[in-house]
């Protein structure tokens, strides 16, 4: 413990947040108890430390996250050089296993929110089937290998700040496409798999995160498409004729409702698609991470400042 | 945290125990009391709200009828405080 204590210049006794859903004083040194616990090393408690600060918001609203029936959790992309000081891997099985630091930065998050915050699986969490991302789901982004500025860049976070954002989200899907050799139908192959995520008959609703594999992103980069180039081409093939998703439409029952008849709309609200690079070279497999309500009404993705 | 024998074991928990307090006693009858009805916000749940109001204005009581913002997050303490001192009873209901 007392080297845990180490890895941070805060004092033990200051409150990090009301973790949920009791709102109880979560100090430094309960999230200490709790990282070592899950096999933190000290040097990871700065990102321990602030990602609990991003999922205990308004904005990311965790007591509705644990409450929902749905299955989703706290989804931790880590960005900055804090991320290779401290040995994340954001390259092969990136979102898998083997990773000291991936795998027990989020675990350490997930025992703080149950153990101190007392979101229990079966309590508080109603989670119907969950997923195997609520052990605790935290990776960096490949930004060295990105022609594209970061996931925190595009949130408004310098290259040299350490951060960490927490987005809401089921376990990821695998999309494959191994035979676009053009961006072209790497985007129109990406919007068919975007298209179903959650479900094909919900719009707007809910954001999702697409983690772009280092060959899926050569094809932009060989191109020379940006980040709001590729947006731009990848939303124009997210657009929905509401008649095709409205409740009844093809035998199904669920879908919009029957009054957003006759209209065109997209996907995802502005900005609810964060793109992030990742993974191993080899591979033509990208991942789909989807979302929950999104939203005042729902979570936000929150990013944090990772501070000594 | 507890310290036994050199050993000290810390908590991970909040080391918290909910207050306990004793139920407001079940009223004998519904009549003549005012009843909450907490929609959550959840689709349709003002559907089966409907029907609810109905049987209990049928069994002589007043209903009051209250709304979450969102049903993705805890009821806001005025919400709660409202409820409390304009009703005899409560009902939340959830509802897809």
């Amino acid at each position: 413990m007392v080297r845990m204590l180490e890895g941070t210049t805060r004092s033990a006794d200051e409150v990090v947040a009301l973790a949920p859903p009791n709102l109880a004083e979560c100090t430094v040194e309960k999230v200490a108890v709790n990282a070592v616990m899950a096999g933190c090393r000290p040097e990871y408690l700065p990102v321990v430390l602030a990602a609990l600060e991003a999922v205990c918001t308004d904005e990311f609203n965790m007591h509705g996250v644990l409450a929902t029936t749905m299955s989703v959790g706290p989804v931790l992309v880590v960005n900055g050089p804090i991320a290779a000081e401290i040995g994340m891997n954001s390259g092969i099985n990136a979102l898998g296993h083997g990773n000291r630091a991936n795998s027990t930065i989020g675990r350490a998050v997930q025992l703080v929110l149950r153990n101190v915050g007392g979101g229990a699986p079966g309590g508080i969490d109603r989670a119907t089937l969950g997923h195997v991302g609520k052990q605790g789901f935290c990776f960096a982004e490949d930004e060295a290998g990105s022609p594209w500025d970061s996931l925190a860049g595009e949130r408004g976070f310098g290259s040299g700040q350490n951060t960490v954002t927490a987005f809401c989200g089921e376990g990821p899907s695998l999309v494959m496409d191994q035979l676009s050799r053009s961006p072209e139908s790497l985007t129109r192959s990406l919007a068919a798999s975007l298209r179903s995520t959650v479900s094909p008959r919900i719009v707007m609703g809910m954001d999702a995160m697409l983690v772009l594999s280092p060959e899926h992103m050569s094809r932009f980069r060989d191109a020379g498409w940006d980040r709001t180039r590729f947006l731009a081409e990848l939303a124009e093939h997210l657009m929905f004729d509401t008649d095709r998703i409205i409740a009844g439409a093809d035998g199904i029952e669920e879908g919009l409702p029957v009054a957003l008849a006759g209209h065109r709309l997209p996907k995802f609200r502005p900005g609810g698609l964060l793109v992030v690079h990742a993974g191993g070279p080899a591979g033509l497999f990208s991942a789909i991470i989807g979302g929950w309500k999104n939203g005042p009404g729902g979570s936000d993705p929150v990013t944090r400042e990772i501070t000594p | 945290m507890n310290t036994h024998e050199g050993t000290t074991v810390l908590d991970p928990t909040a080391e918290q125990r909910p207050a306990t307090r004793e139920r407001t006693a079940r009223p004998a009858s519904l009549s003549g009391l005012t009843v909450g009805l907490l929609d959550i916000s959840k689709p349709r749940g003002d559907v089966f709200l409907d029907r609810v109001e109905e049987q209990l204005t049928t069994l002589g009581a007043t209903v009051a009828r209250y709304a979450k913002p969102t049903f993705t997050k805890p009821a806001p303490a005025d919400l709660r405080h409202e409820i409390a001192i304009q009703c005899d009873a409560v009902i939340e209901a959830l509802a897809d």
